[in-house]
């Protein structure tokens, strides 16, 4: 089943907001081996300059993908989750994520374009914190390719 | 720390990526798709076994660059395009992803772009990947 036509210009609500803790930045860190001590440490952390611990450059994905989730398990838009991929991702950071950080994520497509048998979507997910300053913006194209008639 | 000057080659970086390093990462962002962790769904869907979260790949560049940067908070973008797929066996020693950089002039005062190659056995995995970092001396 392709994915509905409209979905260019489709908002999606905010989520509930994501409370960053420093066990969440310093877990994530750890994950990807990074052991910087700015992201497990306050000290070292307030030692560079920061609020708190900071968290590492891809940490907003955590935040956006449940904007995402919104966007994939919704039946109208028709997205069946055997056939998609992330093709393409871009965070534009304002500052970094600290621990304290209460953040909301809203979702808006910004183009659906077809090629090659596939779908590309197209999606903006604005991060914003608790007074409502926008802290990142992740962009991220995923691939739909309907599985074939039977 | 190599200096973030235009036309400046960065020491490029080897990161291990292994089995238990994507559970731990499925665990902490919220990714739990089956294709990062069972061989089983993989190969159903034609993967030749268990792949690394294309996040997880771009996470290793925003390492790199966050340390040739000095911090995360010199990073004001970062993306690329997920080309290719990262096996990762299940054994101990996992697969070897490389990060190697160039700075380049950007458009922006005080702004310098990296951009980014990411490979394993010399085979790009990344493609257009760049960053935007703020230069050490603004």
């Amino acid at each position: 089943m392709p994915v509905d036509p409209d979905l260019a210009g489709r908002e999606f609500p905010p989520t509930a907001a994501y409370d960053v803790s420093r066990s969440q930045i310093a877990a994530f860190a750890t994950a990807i081996g990074d052991t910087d001590p700015v992201h497990h440490d306050v000290d070292a952390a307030r030692a560079a300059g920061h609020a708190d611990v900071v968290a590492p450059v891809t940490y907003p994905i955590v935040v956006a993908f449940r904007a995402m989730r919104a966007l994939l398990e919704d039946p109208e838009v028709g997205i069946d989750l055997r056939h998609v991929i992330h093709a393409d991702q871009r965070f534009e950071s304002l500052r970094p994520v600290w621990a304290g950080d209460s953040l909301t994520a809203r979702l808006g497509v910004e183009s659906l374009r077809s090629m090659g048998g596939s779908d590309i979507i197209a999606t903006r997910t604005e991060l914003t914190g608790s007074d409502g300053e926008l802290v990142c913006t992740a962009y991220a194209k995923l691939a739909h390719t309907p599985s074939e008639p039977t | 720390m190599t200096a973030l000057t235009p036309g400046a080659e960065l020491e490029p970086v080897t990161y291990a990526v292994t089995r238990a390093d994507l559970v731990r990462y499925a665990g902490a962002s919220g990714d739990f798709n089956p294709i990062h962790w069972s061989d089983r769904v993989a190969t159903e869907v034609g993967l030749p076994g268990v792949i690394a979260h294309g996040m997880y790949t771009l996470a290793l560049a925003g390492r790199a660059v966050s340390s040739w940067a000095g911090g995360p908070d010199r990073v004001l973008e970062l993306g690329a395009r997920f080309t290719k797929p990262v096996v990762v066996p299940d054994d101990e020693t996992g697969v070897a992803v490389t990060v190697t950089g160039v700075v380049k002039e950007s458009d922006q005062p005080g702004v310098l772009r990296v951009d980014l190659t990411v490979s394993v056995d010399d085979s790009k995995v990344l493609g257009m990947a760049r960053a935007l970092v703020r230069s050490t001396d603004a």
